[in-house]
């Protein structure tokens, strides 16, 4: 990544646009301080507070957090006890949180509160799952890396209702996505390219940009037609 | 109703109860007279309850007991039945020999803990020899416990036959504390329509040493099976895992599935061994030994937890 500047306000969705390859899961990762993703150059100021060279846990305690794309298995670990994790900074949750969080993503809490998080479960689910635990934990920064993929586009509407959730909750949200729907439910937006910020501003703006100008523009996104 | 009730100290149940809580057991459930058990400390029988359909014979030997227990033909046990094996002293050899027969169409669940809370230097022997009858069926779960200093050698073998439609189910469990030396032999010969499952879960420490060998012979037409291991050692631990499955007939179906888990200087091997003489038989196989997941760790870090912890709790979530 080159070029960054990105300011993300307090209680804002904020999505990152661009093709595939653009960097929007690098920054991901890179703000959340992933192994392999540490700055070079450049800085993360979160809250007035410098955290570049703060490891993901301190990071985490601060209130950053990250949903990966592909949610991790986790063989044996029980849903309760993956989302209650990140509740514990908080003071831990109870019974009723626990149910709240996934019916806020659409899953039954009498069927999914006591299995396994890897359990057969389809992608679907564990991403699910993996919104749940954001929730539980109440960050105050969420990265969410595609919240939408693996998920059928009538949920949609429920991931939109989800974001808006967590901002209401006291949330900035990060929301790395291909999907309209989410972009022109964010307060801003910013097109990647290449590892850099091309522009942000309006979301519908950005998005129509992005259609229009940079889908004919990249042949990952749309490949030239052969002579 | 086979009741029988022996007169010991006090101390020794009270000390064999401590033991059996730490080995994560719930020691009232040895004092139900609802419940049959069976409780044996060195080579004293401290407690052995029968219920309704069960025959348990028992004999004190020199460093052990020898157990006779027969579920009796289409008896099905509606509660579990609970065993406690252990030694109290720093010291000693326990030898416990079993015969165990489920007899046809019988249902029982054999609930295991065997505990050595002392152990410096302990040998614990057993020999089982396991006949689950025609359509009968034993689900028997066993977890150890061997205390924190590692000066134990325990070497459980058993020999299981299932018969015609009949079906074993096994959990052995050694997570808390150390392992010492572990060497794990089972095997297991299933006839026709026999379902047999077993799963291995063993977190070895420092200098521990475990091997585990489980044989399947899957000798009768559609007999199915799954071995299924789960290791985690860290710091010096080294690990052996022989998981062999054979399909000697039509429609016999095989699974082995063994993922280790390493950390530090621990070294691990793991074999999966699959034996096919029958050209409609099936048998399967994976093994995988490596690190903990780097997505796992990550996730739970960005969760809050540290990556030791995060560790902690993935290595005990596969284990659970």
């Amino acid at each position: 990544m080159r070029g960054v500047n990105l300011e993300v306000g307090d209680r804002e969705i904020h999505s990152i646009i661009g093709a595939n390859g653009a960097g929007k899961s690098t920054l991901a990762y890179t703000l959340m301080g992933l192994q392999g993703y540490e700055h070079e150059e450049g800085s993360l100021i979160f809250n007035g507070e410098d955290v570049t060279k703060l490891s993901i846990t301190e990071r985490a305690r601060k209130g950053i957090t990250l949903a990966w794309q592909e949610p991790a298995r986790f063989e044996g670990l029980r849903v309760r006890d993956y989302l209650a994790i990140g509740a514990k900074a908080n003071g831990g949750i109870t019974e009723e949180g626990l149910k709240e969080a996934l019916r806020k993503v659409d899953l039954k809490p009498e069927k999914y509160l006591d299995r396994e998080v890897g359990e057969a479960l389809s992608g679907g689910e564990r991403k699910r799952i993996e919104l749940a635990s954001i929730i539980t934990m109440k960050p105050k920064l969420a990265i969410l890396d595609e919240p939408d993929s693996g998920i059928d586009v009538v949920s949609l509407k429920e991931i939109v209702a989800l974001i808006r959730t967590l901002k209401e909750n006291g949330s900035s949200v990060l929301v790395i996505t291909h999907r309209e729907e989410i972009a022109a439910a964010s307060d801003k937006a910013s097109l990647m390219c290449e590892g850099s910020i091309l522009r942000s501003g309006d979301p519908l703006e950005i998005s129509e940009f992005f259609k229009n100008r940079c889908i004919p523009c990249d042949n990952r996104v749309s490949p030239p037609k052969a002579a | 109703m086979t009741q029988i009730t022996v007169n010991t100290l006090s101390s020794e149940i009270e000390n064999m109860d401590a033991a059996y809580s730490a080995a994560g057991g719930d020691a009232a459930v040895l004092h139900k007279h609802e419940l049959a058990s069976l409780v044996v400390s060195g080579n004293k029988v401290l407690n052995a309850n029968g219920t309704e359909g069960i025959v348990l014979e028992r004999q004190e030997t020199e460093h052990g007991v020898d157990i006779k227990m027969t579920i009796k033909k289409g008896y099905k046990i509606p509660l579990p039945v609970h065993l406690c094996f252990g030694l109290i002293p720093e010291d000693g050899l326990q030898e416990i020999k079993m015969n165990f027969v489920a007899e046809e169409d019988s249902a029982v669940e054999l609930i295991a803990h065997c505990t050595f809370p002392n152990a410096v230097k302990v040998i614990h022997r057993m020999d089982a020899q396991m006949l689950i009858g025609k359509n009968a069926s034993l689900k028997y779960t066993e977890t150890h416990f061997h205390g924190p200093h590692g000066g134990i050698q325990v070497i459980p073998k058993a020999h299981v036959r299932i018969e015609e439609g009949g079906s074993y189910y096994t959990n052995f469990s050694l997570i808390s504390g150390r392992v010492g030396y572990l060497e794990f032999d089972y095997s297991v010969d299933a006839e026709k329509d026999a379902i047999c499952e077993m799963v291995t879960k063993v977190y070895g420490k420092k200098d521990d040493k475990i091997k585990i060998l489980e044989k399947i012979s899957l000798n009768g037409e559609n007999a199915r099976s799954v071995i299924k291991s789960r290791l985690a050692i860290t710091d010096n631990a080294e690990s052996e895992f022989r998981g062999i499955t054979e399909g000697h007939a039509p429609r016999a179906r095989g699974h082995v599935d063994c993922m280790e888990v390493i950390q530090g200087n621990a070294r691990a091997e793991a074999v999966p061994i699959v034996r096919v003489d029958n050209p409609l038989a099936k048998v399967t196989h994976e093994a995988a030994i490596g690190c903990v997941d780097k997505k796992e760790v990550e996730t739970l870090m960005a969760r809050g937890l540290e990556e030791d912890d995060a560790i902690d709790v993935i290595v005990k979530g596969m284990l659970a």
